[in-house]
């Protein structure tokens, strides 16, 4: 298990590398440059500042440069944010996107799973039918639409929540749900396709005649073994939540990395657009080794390390 | 069993958000404000009300759009970060009502040499920092060194300041030192400013961000920590920042600066701001109370328009089409002039802008700038200059075709991709394609660094472009269309118009009123030529609190002044 660790951390940086190297150079391929009043400046005024920012050395010397800097733990300094270091930029505002990433990921699965389940085990039921219903709702309608009647009738009308910010626990209640309901729609749809299917293969009927009880059926022969696609779909989604949502976050207001990813783009805020990939990339194939050795806890047929175990 | 009751409590819940979802429409996402093209400064409605009195609280809650991406003057850019430069710093003047400059740091008026080109300004011995030190005659020279040092990196220092200040440019090139600008601390309350050339708004210059004193000291000792958050910043204006940072947080706020000069005048005591991106997040939080304005996008506009919490603000901010005259049809003067006829824009503002906005007719704004003499407004004077008339387009088209020798045209339309700019785009390739036969437009709808590149290339052929004032003067529209200008990218080129300006700049610097009329006359060229065709002058829609009074709206700088605004319940 640990020589298998390595050889996977080994293919981690790797990937990061190739990443890296991929993303600077996409990036040079966009027109413009970080200048903000860049269709103000003259030529020469912008050559002046090319020079002063290093953005005139040929694209491979920036490379070589960035890299040196990358290895050294030094992503640089924001020109949308003026002079912000894009470490300190990337550590505040992470933990706030991926605390409601995570809030909402925990909410949605568990739901979603209780959904899902109670849908299985009472097939074609009522019960089923609103799960379904709900699920194809959660699938179907966008988070910025439940977000903005959350936040006009719990917030406006109700006067329940507060309407936007990050000040404390209330504050994220909102959020929270509306970014919830697709995870939860997910898990709910896997698990309840999942559980029928487990429910009626050959093992189960075996466990049933051994006079298993019902609650061992379906939590440690059948709920184990439905949940290794899930845990594939949850994977991905929960980097995808966790690394930051515009819409959410501009919808409460919320100070999280999602939204100043996008600007930077838009802006060509070169040292935030790499700092902010390179994290993402890193995250999702952290998660990715994560969900590989859950796969052997859950399932131990999968064996990770090839060959003697 | 209690478990089951909970499960379907919760999803009964669940379930009526999403019935509610089926029912209750859409649209929470609101647009962004349209195309800019980068800077946008305000407006120019001194509707400041005198003679109210404060009442109640005078705490005032404010939303903006946008991070304020820099305190540090030399680096700021926009018209957010000049927002709040304007708040907290003082410079040597301020724009007061009507955009008359009135003194700051300044003791009073400049006593201007006979040629214009030497300004000395007496200080008030009364300014200080927040830290404490006096604000003297080294803090300018030290900024306004600073801002135009090619080791500074700053974008709006050699924007500003080249061609009007002695010696900027070649400072800003590496040719000479950066001691020889023309500015220098004479005592120290007495500045002595050398000018490059008579610059006949250098009065109203002076109230610009770029041009705010830095003190040396703290600069030098925060270093690279400058301006990072408010605790990395001293302040000499009506208010001091506290709780910014940007890198964490989307709010601040502005509390009354109990050790600025005129303390006494300033009666609010705190304002506070948070970012709020989302127009319906916006209007919500104006609707529960919890802000004093909010800015409005088309769609609520017809939901509020009427109320007394309703306001339109003007501002001298120009859209307009470049038409490129190196493509073979646009370089004929009919079929140009047929295109700018040939657009309803009355329409265009009332439905697609919705907030105020106003159909343009020429190159200059309304309320921007009056003449010396008369006090005239310059769209006054001039009128309108390129109106809407589809009839005559038509005529003018079936000309331009006849004299080409050709049936069709077909034309590359480059716009932004806004969600209003790609429903203006649509609509004006509309409006074209149906007034003139023959006529088909190709729209491409890119993303603002890509317009800007495509800009700069000449590449296209019809351009929706805009642009925002940097000083109050006429020069600011005009002097961009001449021949040899950047930001000319449409291959116009017309003698008497390049003669015009450049006599504006130079021999008739001193002679103003006939300065203006030199632009008066070039405007008209420009547009008997069609070299743009003008679109629309932007308004902004917002809701604002009847209570809040005495805040001034400004051409340019900072958006707002609130060193005068007050809270009467």
């Amino acid at each position: 298990m640990a020589r298998y660790i390595l050889q996977r951390l080994g293919y981690m940086l790797l990937t990061l590398f190739l990443i890296a190297t991929f993303s600077f150079f996409l990036m040079k391929m966009l027109p413009g440059s970080p200048m903000k009043a860049e269709e103000k400046l003259s030529e020469a005024q912008l050559e002046i500042l090319y020079e002063k920012y290093n953005l005139d050395d040929p694209v491979p010397v920036q490379y070589i440069n960035y890299l040196g800097n990358l290895v050294q733990g030094d992503l640089g300094v924001s020109f949308q944010l003026n002079n912000q270091p894009v470490t300190d930029l990337l550590a505040s505002r992470i933990p706030v996107s991926a605390h409601l990433g995570f809030q909402a990921m925990i909410l949605g699965t568990i739901l979603g799973m209780l959904l899902g389940l109670v849908a299985a085990v009472r097939n074609n039921s009522w019960i089923d039918y609103t799960s379904n219903v709900i699920s194809v709702i959660g699938i179907s309608i966008p988070s910025f639409i439940f977000a903005g009647l959350l936040q006009y009738f719990v917030g406006v009308k109700l006067g329940l929540l507060p309407i936007a910010f990050w000040e404390g626990f209330k504050h994220t209640i909102m959020p929270t749900i509306a970014l919830a309901i697709f995870p939860l729609a997910i898990a709910a749809r896997f698990l309840r396709t999942e559980m029928i299917e487990v429910l009626g293969s050959d093992y189960i009927v075996t466990a049933r005649a051994k006079g298993v009880t019902k609650g061992g059926i379906m939590f440690k022969h059948g709920l184990r073994n439905a949940l290794i696609p899930l845990v594939t779909v949850m994977g991905p989604m929960a980097v995808s939540l966790m690394t930051g949502t515009l819409v959410i976050e501009q919808i409460f207001s919320i100070p999280g990395i999602g939204e100043q990813f996008v600007t930077s783009v838009t802006t060509n805020d070169f040292p935030v657009i790499m700092g902010t990939t390179l994290f993402f990339a890193f995250f999702f194939i952290l998660i990715i080794l994560v969900i590989d050795i859950l796969y052997g806890i859950i399932d131990p047929r999968i064996r990770l390390a090839g060959g003697k175990d | 069993m209690r478990k089951a009751n909970w499960l379907l409590l919760a999803m009964a819940l669940l379930l009526s958000v999403f019935l509610a979802a089926c029912s209750g429409g859409s649209s929470s996402e609101g647009d962004s404000s349209g195309e800019d093209t980068g800077t946008e400064e305000g407006t120019d409605e001194g509707t400041s009300e005198e003679g109210g009195e404060a009442s109640g609280e005078q705490v005032l809650n404010l939303l903006d759009t946008s991070q304020i991406p820099t305190m540090d003057s030399s680096h700021a850019t926009d018209a957010v970060a000049f927002q709040y430069l304007g708040s907290t710093m003082e410079g040597l003047y301020r724009l007061g009502e009507n955009a008359e400059p009135v003194p700051g740091i300044a003791e009073g008026e400049p006593e201007v040499s006979e040629d214009g080109l030497t300004w000395n300004i007496k200080l008030r011995e009364d300014a200080v920092w927040s830290n404490g030190d006096p604000v003297t005659a080294h803090d300018f020279v030290f900024a306004w060194r600073r801002a135009i040092d090619p080791d500074t990196g700053s974008e709006y220092g050699p924007f500003m300041m080249n061609d009007v200040l002695k010696n900027a440019t070649a400072i800003n090139n590496g040719e000479k030192d950066v001691e020889e600008l023309g500015v220098e601390a004479v005592s120290d309350y007495e500045l002595k400013i050398t000018l490059e050339k008579a610059v006949p708004y250098f009065h109203s210059l002076l109230t610009f961000g770029t041009y705010l004193p830095l003190n040396e000291d703290f600069v030098t000792e925060q270093g690279d920590d400058y301006a990072l958050t408010s605790d990395n910043l001293i302040y000499n204006g009506p208010f001091v920042l506290e709780d910014w940072d940007p890198k964490a947080n989307e709010s601040w706020t502005m509390k009354k600066n109990p050790d600025y000069w005129d303390a006494e005048t300033v009666q609010l005591e705190e304002i506070n701001v948070d970012v709020v991106k989302e127009t319906s997040t916006a209007v919500n939080l104006y609707d529960t109370g919890e802000t004093d304005r909010a800015s409005l996008t088309a769609e609520f506009v017809e939901q509020y328009a009427g109320t007394e919490d309703y306001r339109t603000l003007p501002e001298p901010t120009l859209f307009y089409l470049k038409m490129n005259q190196a493509n073979e049809y646009l370089a004929n003067k009919n079929i140009r002039k047929a295109i700018a006829m040939a657009i309803n824009k009355q329409d265009m503002v009332d439905v697609i802008l919705a907030n105020g906005s106003i159909v343009s007719n020429a190159a200059v704004p309304v309320d921007f700038t009056t003449h010396p003499e008369s006090g005239e407004d310059f769209r006054d004077i001039n009128g309108d200059l390129l109106t809407t008339d589809k009839e005559q387009a038509k005529e003018l088209w079936q000309k331009g075709l006849d004299e080409l020798g050709v049936d069709s045209i077909e034309l590359r339309y480059l716009g932004g991709d806004t969600e209003t700019a790609t429903e203006m785009d649509a609509y004006i390739k509309n409006q074209l394609e149906e007034t003139l036969e023959g006529l088909t437009v190709e729209i491409s709808s890119v993303p603002f660094e890509e317009r800007i590149a495509r800009d700069e290339a000449s590449d296209y052929d019809i351009q929706n472009s805009g642009w925002g004032p940097d000083y109050l003067d006429p020069s600011t529209w005009l002097n961009m269309w001449t021949s040899d200008s950047p930001y000319m990218t449409m291959n116009y080129n017309n003698e008497e118009y390049d003669s015009l300006i450049k006599e504006a700049n130079n021999e008739l610097l001193t002679d103003l009123s006939a300065r203006y009329d030199n632009y008066l006359e070039a405007e008209k060229v420009l547009m008997d030529d069609a070299a743009i065709a003008p679109l629309y002058q932007r308004s902004r829609a917002y809701l604002w609190r009847p209570s809040v009074k005495g805040v001034i709206f400004n051409p340019m700088g900072a958006d707002f002044s609130y060193k005068w605004a007050y809270i009467e319940e």
